[in-house]
């Protein structure tokens, strides 16, 4: 029998511009004021990740003394204003402090429209300039992916716990004291030197412009104008279930009809699907997992998607490189037979042929420019966008995305089945793997498809999945760097028998993923954005005929008329890759 | 005037034994505090300490039976006690004194405390700036290793205490109790926030009680001749002496006991010789950096914690900073700024960006551009750093501000009369 532990919470009562507001003991004055329906302003926290009352904008009166919201324990008896006209005078000198130290050039600035900043001092009608400006003006644009702007950062401290708490990768932290207190890069490094994972957690994170993409849109534009350019653009899973924030859609709304047309409004020579190599990767990876499994190879397996975690590995946990995947991301598996296959068959130099990816992601950036990522001196993939830079290009063309109709992908590179849509949430890979793998070892058809156990924000899901009478599956799902470097860390030591492990760098996979459209603290604290987002895919999955990566008829053709078996020799020429030790 | 004299309550022993000297510190009646605490209990001796009405001497001045009681209801397998020797508040220099000619008696203090509050590991925090004394301490709580007044199973008595000397980096914020619990942890000395408060959860996250060094010695002279004896001195609400150090234009600066309600004339007309060279007596900043400014009108002022709250400043460390009437209130605090500008520890919007902009402000008086718009900066500077810093440091730096606007209205005229000149 299950025991049930039953915790009495002990509740406190507290009053909040004179509403009575009973929350559990713990709560702080802003969450309790939360439950009544009131919003404090905020700019340094973000809910569980940065409670630091750094910024005390969230400054309240409580029993007539003037304390920070966002730390304070709401107390039995406590009387609190968040309205008084001494509070809305203060919170406005701390954001004309604030503003002091920022170059407000809002126009010119990324974030312009979706700044935290800008959106508090339209709120709290900071009407003047109090204070004379000062502000850095070092920016850092060595990275393939992350550009950080000195000018417009804050000190907020979101992107250091992000980077350390979150992450747990640790390359931002607070340099120097006083006025000259910035965040930085260990040693005032380059993020580019550093063991920067380019996961982009820090961008979404930010309330400002100080941490944004390297934006690439300009190399997109140009290959677009080149007559001599066959440009094709694939898009991941994960960018049809965000794109639609962009123009003011509701989180979670799929708009894969419009950025498809969207997509061919800006002028690409064909429109591909990233899910098409999702369901390659099934194929090669599983086919890797069984083969490991029956030649006692190393194990777990570890899936090797994400850019993100890959350079994750390689910096921290070296010893395991042995158990990636050899798999290229999709994204690369994608471009390397663009560049053989697809060309071959519609009789292209591979040279004329552009590869642009969309991306939800800004690792994926640093992911193009690796060494080992072409075949025979041919780059897989040109140039990789996010989410956000592809906004960024259809709004700059002009075009009423709200208003277009819904077209479909390309055809051949553009088919995909449900079991590829879902690798953009956490789980989904494993999901995906599982149904393919589980039909290969008993032989049959399994009508079940739905692996909830899999599915959710949980950090580390696990599951022993019996397949038949011999053979039970091990598996782990892990996402976001402080949750894997737990279960690594327990790999490492002998301490699992897992046969097979997911592994995405973002908490929440790709759907939340650093190249996503940015979704102000205020709105976060209201709604799960991760979950929401992959309802999309996992609506967009139950919706289709084939969900099985096997069972997609140009897959099969694929290997039937190019590349032969999965893991075959050409298979591995273009659809596998090696690691780099960095430690 | 009336003929002032130092006391010597709780600096009893400077000068009666080799500071170096376990041997004579015994001799000189050390450790006796610490054998009756063993003998009688710590009841006794918490009740001796609220009698005394000591109140923390790092500034705060809270009471101290209060808090060593609070830390002795703090239940830890390991409770640490930090004797607080950061000292980094300017003008101020008397718990130098107390390490360097009375370092037993802080031992004695520290071994007395972690008793009474069962407490088995501590730590003397010494500013990085007092490197001289390092091996002067370090050689000190070897001695008391040697006879067993430290380590396991003090004199016999089962109560346990291990204590070391961790040195500062030399920030002033880590005189803070967190501050100094990061610091000691090997981070970056900026303060945590509260609740839980370093009583609870200091340094390795564990109970901690930091604690002056000047409370410390003075636990053991109140425990040495009683209570009544501290409260002959000074007045109800200040009972006790209080080390000050007095520094500036007089003729003989250094370090005071004093019983609590002399006056500031007193203290510099009377312990420290007088104005330096005759001149005339200007101001005098009472307690630190973040201390009030008092004019030499006023200077009948009582030293004590009633007698300043009331002057909208308070006795702080104990220091005095004495200036005549050559040094200018405003290139006074221009300097007052620029050492807070330079030790704010920048995490909190308040202290970073109202430090860089006083010291815009104070850099366009020193250049004469200055405008009425910036004294109007200047107070909204004031009001937020005052009421929303994070910690103490930014909420008390205005105090030097505040009071020298308050008493010196004329000097902050020059905003006015640039204005008045810009304008033609």
């Amino acid at each position: 029998m299950k025991t049930v532990m039953l915790t009495i919470e002990k509740k406190v009562t507290l009053t909040i511009d004179g509403k009575k507001v009973t929350v559990p003991e713990g709560t702080t004055v802003l969450e309790a004021a939360k439950t009544a329906g009131i919003h404090i302003p905020t700019l340094c926290y973000l809910e569980d990740i940065n409670k630091v009352g750094a910024c005390r904008i969230c400054t309240v009166e409580v029993n007539n003394r003037l304390q920070a919201a966002c730390i304070l324990p709401a107390e039995e008896g406590m009387v609190v204003k968040t309205n008084t006209s001494r509070v809305r005078q203060l919170r406005k000198h701390i954001l004309a402090l604030i503003l002091a130290n920022h170059d407000s050039n809002c126009p010119t600035c990324i974030r312009n429209n979706n700044c935290e900043l800008q959106t508090l001092a339209n709120e709290l009608n900071l009407r003047e300039e109090i204070f004379e400006r000062e502000y850095a003006r070092h920016v850092d644009d060595m990275s393939p992916s992350v550009v950080r702007d000195d000018s417009k950062c804050i000190n907020c401290g979101r992107c250091v716990s992000i980077c350390n708490e979150v992450q747990t990768v640790g390359v931002l932290g607070f340099v120097h004291r006083s006025d000259r207190t910035k965040v930085a890069p260990v040693y005032d490094k380059s993020l580019a030197e550093l063991s920067c994972i380019n996961c982009g957690q820090c961008i979404v994170n930010c309330p400002v412009g100080a941490l944004r993409e390297k934006d690439n849109t300009d190399l997109v534009w140009e290959a677009l104008a080149d007559k001599s350019k066959y440009v094709i653009v694939q898009t991941a899973p994960a960018v049809r279930a965000a794109l639609g924030e962009e123009f003011g859609l509701p989180i979670g709304t799929g708009v894969t009809g419009k950025m498809v047309a969207a997509l061919r409004r800006l002028g690409f020579d064909k429109v591909f699907d990233t899910n098409f190599a999702a369901d390659v990767t099934i194929m090669e990876e599983g086919t890797e997992l069984l083969g490991r499994i029956q030649s006692g190879g190393v194990l777990p397996l570890i899936t090797s998607c994400s850019p993100g975690w890959i350079k994750f590995c390689e910096h921290k946990y070296p010893e395991l490189i042995p158990n990636l995947s050899s798999c290229k991301s999709p994204q690369n598996m994608m471009g390397a037979l663009l560049k053989s296959h697809y060309a071959k068959m519609n009789g292209l130099d591979p040279k004329d042929i552009f590869v642009v990816s969309v991306m939800p992601c800004t690792a994926k950036k640093f992911e193009v420019q690796r060494e080992e990522l072409e075949v025979d001196g041919i780059r897989d993939v040109d140039v990789s966008i996010t989410t956000r830079e592809l906004a960024q290009m259809i709004k700059e063309a002009r075009i009423d995305f709200l208003r277009l109709e819904d077209e479909h992908f390309d055809e051949y590179y553009g088919e995909s089945t449900g079991a590829a849509v879902i690798f953009g949430a956490t789980g989904g890979v494993m999901e995906a793997a599982i149904r393919t793998v589980a039909d290969i070892l008993t032989g049959q058809e399994i009508e079940e498809v739905n692996y909830e156990f899999v599915r959710g924000m949980e950090g580390v899901k696990e599951a022993r999945i019996k397949i038949n009478e011999d053979i039970t599956l091990n598996v782990a799902v892990v996402h976001g760097g402080a949750n894997i470097t737990a279960l690594l860390d327990k790999v490492k030591n002998g301490e699992t028998d897992y046969h097979f492990i997911e592994v995405m760098a973002c908490p929440g996979g790709c759907v939340n993923g650093g190249g996503q459209p940015i979704v102000p603290d205020k709105i976060k604290m209201e709604i799960n954005v991760p979950v929401e987002r992959a309802k999309a895919l996992y609506r967009a999955d139950s919706a289709v005929k084939r969900r099985k990566s096997h069972q997609n008829p140009m897959v099969k053709k694929l290997y039937e008329d190019f590349l032969g078996e999965p893991n075959s020799e050409l298979a591995h020429k273009l659809l596998h890759t090696t690691y780099v030790n960095r430690q | 005037m009336k003929q002032v004299h130092e006391v010597h309550f709780i600096t009893e022993l400077f000068g009666k034994y080799d500071g170096s000297s376990l041997q004579s510190y015994l001799e000189a009646g050390g450790f006796k505090p610490l054998q009756q605490l063993l003998a009688g209990g710590s009841e006794k001796i918490l009740k001796e300490i609220d009698e005394s009405g000591l109140q923390g001497r790092g500034g705060a001045a809270y009471p101290t039976g209060r808090k060593l009681r609070q830390f002795l209801s703090e239940k830890a397998p390991r409770k640490f006690v930090v004797c607080n020797a950061d000292e980094g508040e300017p003008g101020t220099f008397k718990d130098r004194e107390l390490l360097r000619r009375n370092i037993y008696q802080v031992i004695e203090g520290m071994i007395i405390t972690a008793v009474c509050t069962q407490a088995g590991e501590g730590i003397i925090y010494v500013r990085e700036e007092y490197t001289n004394i390092h091996d002067h301490i370090e050689q000190a709580i070897e001695s008391c290793y040697q006879h067993n007044y430290l380590g396991k199973n003090i004199l016999g008595s089962g109560f346990s205490f291990e204590l070391r000397l961790f040195s500062g980096a030399g920030s002033y914020v880590c005189g803070e109790g967190f501050a100094m619990c990061e610091s000691m942890e090997g981070k970056s000395g900026r303060p945590r926030t509260k609740p839980p408060y370093v009583k609870q959860a200091g340094f390795l996250n564990l109970p901690t009680l930091v604690i002056n060094t000047e409370t410390l010695s003075a636990i053991v002279s109140i425990i040495r001749h009683g209570a009544h004896e501290f409260r002959k001195y000074g007045t109800a609400e200040s009972p006790g002496t209080k080390l000050i150090s007095v520094s500036g234009k007089v003729e003989r600066p250094g370090v005071y006991e004093i019983p609590f309600g002399l006056t500031i004339n007193e203290i510099v007309n009377g312990l420290a010789g007088g104005m330096k060279n005759g001149k005339k007596g200007n101001f005098v900043q009472i307690g630190g950096a973040s201390g009030g400014i008092l004019p030499a009108r006023l200077w009948d002022t009582k030293y004590t914690y009633e007698d300043f709250s009331r002057a909208g400043m308070s006795v702080g460390s104990g220091a005095i900073v004495v200036a005549d009437t050559e040094t200018k209130l405003l290139d006074y605090l221009k300097v007052v700024q620029d050492f807070f500008n330079h030790e704010s520890c920048g995490k909190c919007t308040p202290c970073r960006e109202g430090n860089r902009q006083l010291r815009i402000i104070f850099d366009k008086i020193a250049a004469g551009t200055a405008t009425a718009e910036d004294f109007y900066r200047m107070e909204i500077v004031l009001d937020v750093m005052g009421s929303t810093s994070l910690c103490g440091s930014g909420k008390t730096e205005v105090v030097p501000f505040n009071t020298a606007i308050k008493y010196f209205p004329e000097e902050f005229a020059v905003f006015a009369e640039f204005e008045k000149r810009a304008v033609i």
